[in-house]
């Protein structure tokens, strides 16, 4: 079969629509049977300002948005000018003559449309420019008209029926004009996929239904960006599982609640933000002292202090493995891809329950917005696990807090017989308070004894894949994998060796010191200031890493993995 | 075979001066247990942190010994996730109206069917004698040694004003009114509040049992308490007194009742469904 893989990438003035169009393709073109991967770059505010959104579609399997633009749909001169430079060579720019004027590159494709002209002509509805550029485009590249008809239905059908129709209506203005205007002098074409049955998602929508597969019934969350959307779905699907989802005061609250409901039994979590995750550190120490189940899911955005909360970063890394004071144990989990991040939370809740303690998932701003097609999982073989509760016999000679060789005490449930007191003092067994020195040291080691428990063989806590017999290796963590892996395909013949870490904390330190065995080069791509997962290897390990570090509040570019590469090559 | 208050009785002693005030107010809660004969394995006592937050160290029901502030989230959470479980909330002034206080008027106008029980002696107590939110103005303390200059918070008109459906004063030297206050307000449908006097006979020596008791007056004469601006006027125009009893109270859907109605408005569903419609 012929390669197809298609990059097409949107931009123009934040309120036009662009999000809802490139949404529209994405879930089009997997309909149709592509692998998609989408990036967007929007303002903070809600009208006003740059806004982008790309789709990259392809019949073969990807890993990132690509670095290079084949389509380039410039609604405004400002699009024009921030984006000319990522089309590749040859590469197509599609512009309506009365707000953008092309310059500076004489090897493009140019095909203009008037878009508003149509818009407000033809259609007669100033907000459906976005469609009438999509159906531009369906025509331009073969790509599936029934299927941008199909998702169209389902978003706008229940607007009413005029909303609906001039929608398809704008859809076909488009198409027409692309048909009969303008004259197509270049390959592409999308056409079929393969068809296989896919699901697609975002990485925070694989968050939310990993937890809900988890078994997560409970659910309370401040807004706040790019996690809001965790807390939009919850509120609509948590009642139709019988389970409870609320909008609270502040994040304390919601984590406050979160450790409230774990301690009645329930299944909880709630998610956030790095300035969310600021104000709930206090409590993870409380879930962890308690020694009760609570899973903590920060989208790390660009900060310090309210930073950039619409653009990426994973800055959170110090706060999420050392934040909080005195020490307290707790499990941190990076997923990779939006696939990860579906079985990445259900092993969130399965450790939180192992462990009875605090767990954290550290997703992303690009890995929290983008959309990926992934494998309909099979139910049949998630294994969900529960805590270790007290059996009624034992009721009332049990110690909650009882010092075991695993550090896992079973525990009372409400309700139940064996009653105790959760308490953030330090206590004994018996969860009386309790400060001899002594029994301070057994206590820290019983809570620290559990994290022994996460290191298990699961597939989950890291993925080393490419030559193994590599003298230099890559070391990297959450997002940055899908541009690892364009960027070790495109580095050819320089052997190379990749381990993604997906287990945090506590570390997975026997595999990380198998694959450092031989290693001349270890390079660590990260996007902060700090090098914080470089420092945090650096803890464990003494080797000397090459940082590679960018904290502009966007994703790695392949390219400079590549160049990275080449350079200590 | 009715249980008795002994049998909420914790194996810790209480670890509050002699004399305390909330003495008083353990005193009444295990009389009200008593009363509603509540099985201790239901009950869920969620304390914050300071020297009424203590409490749940002293009953044989399960708890919540928190965080500074946070008792009444830590409360809602597990009545939330446990509808069937009487969850008690209790501390004292400065946890509920300083650092706690983000969230009591949510807790409030959330309407979660829970009973707190704040013991106000007016002062930091556990940190030995910081000015506190319910302190008088003037009121010399080591972290006021010129006075304080900031107005008290007045614990039940905040709680009026902020919507909640059962809003009583107590004093926890009359613990036979307190037990009777108490026992209406975990039967209570919804946010029960209570403020109870409690002094602090170590620290302060200012609002002591005597100065309470010279102030304290029941509610008038006839008083209904189901009228909000009646029990608003009734308070800012008291002076001097201090009225005791149940200021308010109404019948109003809890917020367990709403999202019983969801459940309904919802539809049901399964994730696994919910996953394959991403279809």
């Amino acid at each position: 079969m012929e390669k197809v893989d298609l990059v097409v990438r949107i931009g123009g003035e934040s309120g036009e629509g662009i999000i809802s169009a490139g949404e529209i393709l994405t879930m089009a073109c997997a309909r149709a049977g592509f692998n998609v991967f989408t990036f967007r770059s929007y303002p903070a505010e809600v009208r006003g300002g740059h806004c982008m959104f790309q789709m990259r579609a392809a019949n073969f399997p990807i890993f990132s948005a690509s670095d290079e633009v084949h389509i380039l749909v410039a609604l405004n001169q400002e699009a024009y000018d921030r984006h000319y430079r990522q089309l590749r060579k040859g590469g197509i720019l599609i512009f309506d003559p009365a707000e953008t004027q092309p310059h500076s590159r004489d090897d493009l494709l140019l095909y203009a449309a008037p878009f508003k002209d149509l818009t407000t002509n033809q259609v007669q509805a100033p907000q459906t420019k976005n469609i009438v550029v999509l159906g531009a485009i369906a025509e331009l590249f073969l790509m599936p008209m029934d299927k941008l008809q199909e998702i169209i239905r389902e978003k706008f059908g229940r607007k009413g029926q005029a909303i609906l129709e001039k929608d398809l209506f704008a859809l076909q203005v488009g198409a027409d004009y692309a048909r009969e205007h303008v004259q197509k002098k270049d390959p592409h074409q999308l056409g079929r996929g393969e068809g296989k049955h896919r699901l697609v998602l975002s990485g925070n929508m694989a968050i939310t239904l990993g937890a809900l597969i988890a078994g997560c019934r409970f659910f309370a969350k401040y807004p706040i960006t790019p996690a809001t959307d965790i807390l939009e779905t919850m509120m609509v699907e948590m009642p139709k599982l019988g389970g409870v989802s609320l909008q609270v005061e502040d994040e304390i609250s919601a984590l406050a609640m979160v450790i409230g409901a774990s301690f009645a039994g329930k299944k909880a979590m709630t998610a956030t933000s790095g300035p969310g995750l600021s104000l709930m550190t206090e409590l993870i120490g409380l879930a962890a002292m308690t020694e009760l189940p609570a899973v903590i899911v920060d989208v790390q955005r660009g900060g310090p202090a309210t930073g950039i909360p619409t653009k990426t970063e994973q800055g959170d890394l110090f706060a999420s493995v050392f934040g909080g004071h005195g020490d307290a144990p707790r499990v941190v989990l990076a997923p990779c891809t939006v696939e990860d991040c579906f079985y990445q939370t259900i092993r969130a809740f399965n450790l939180a329950e192992r462990t009875q303690g605090p767990v954290l998932v550290l997703s992303d701003q690009a890995l929290a917005q983008r959309f990926e097609t992934m494998s309909i999982p099979d139910f049949s073989q998630i294994q969900l696990e529960d805590r270790l509760v007290i059996a009624q016999e034992d009721s009332q000679t049990y110690q909650r807090y009882r010092i075991t060789d695993s550090g896992v005490s079973p525990m009372g449930i409400p309700g139940m017989p064996g009653a105790y007191i959760a308490r953030g003092l330090e206590h004994d067994g018996g969860g009386l308070p309790n400060y001899e020195p002594m029994l301070h040291e057994q206590m820290q080691e019983k809570r620290f004894r559990k994290l022994n428990l996460v290191l298990d063989n699961s597939p989950l806590n890291l993925e080393r894949w490419g030559d193994p017999t590599a003298q230099i290796g890559i070391i990297s963590w959450g997002s940055t994998e899908g541009t690892i892996r364009e960027a070790v395909e495109q580095c050819g013949d320089i052997p190379l060796d990749v381990l993604m870490v997906k287990l945090i904390n506590p570390l997975p330190t026997a595999a990380i010191a198998e694959f450092l065995k031989g290693k001349k080069k270890v390079i660590v791509p990260e996007v902060n200031y700090h090098a914080q997962f470089t420092h945090l290897l650096r803890t464990e390990f003494l080797f000397n890493p090459i940082p590679l570090r960018i904290y502009g509040g966007r994703p790695f570019l392949a390219t400079e993995i590549i160049s990275k590469v080449k350079e200590v090559a | 075979m009715a249980r008795n208050p002994q049998d909420y009785k914790g194996t810790l002693k209480p670890t509050w001066c002699p004399g305390c005030g909330d003495f008083g107010v353990l005193t009444a809660l295990f009389q009200a247990f008593a009363r509603l004969d509540l099985d201790p394995n239901n009950i869920a006592v969620v304390s914050g942190i300071g020297c009424s937050s203590r409490l749940p160290g002293f009953v044989s029901t399960y708890g919540i010994h928190g965080l500074h502030g946070r008792a009444l989230p830590l409360g809602q959470g597990v009545k939330l996730a446990n509808p069937n479980l009487e969850v008690i909330v209790t501390g004292g002034d400065g946890d509920a109206f300083a650092i706690g206080g983000g969230h009591f008027p949510h807790a409030a106008r959330r309407n979660i069917d829970l009973t707190y029980i704040v013991m106000d002696n007016r002062i930091y107590g556990l940190t030995k004698g910081q000015v506190a939110p319910t302190s008088s103005l003037d009121f010399r303390t080591v972290s006021s040694p010129y006075g304080n200059f900031e107005a008290p918070v007045k614990p039940v008109v905040w709680a009026l004003a902020s919507g909640a459906t059962f809003v009583a004063r107590g004093f926890s030297a009359k613990a036979g009114e307190l037990a009777e206050i108490l026992t209406k307000a975990i039967a209570h449908k919804g946010f029960a509040f209570i403020d109870v006097l409690s002094p602090c006979i170590t620290f302060n020596r200012t609002d002591t049992f005597k100065y309470f008791q010279e102030r304290v007056v029941p509610l008038p004469e006839g008083y209904q308490p189901n009228d909000r601006i009646h029990a608003l006027q009734l308070i800012e125009q008291e002076g001097d007194r201090l009225h005791l009893g149940i200021l308010y109270q109404e019948d109003k859907p809890t917020f367990n009742d709403w999202l019983k109605t969801l459940e309904v408005v919802a539809g049901r569903s399964t994730p696994q469904e919910l996953v394959l419609r991403q279809r």
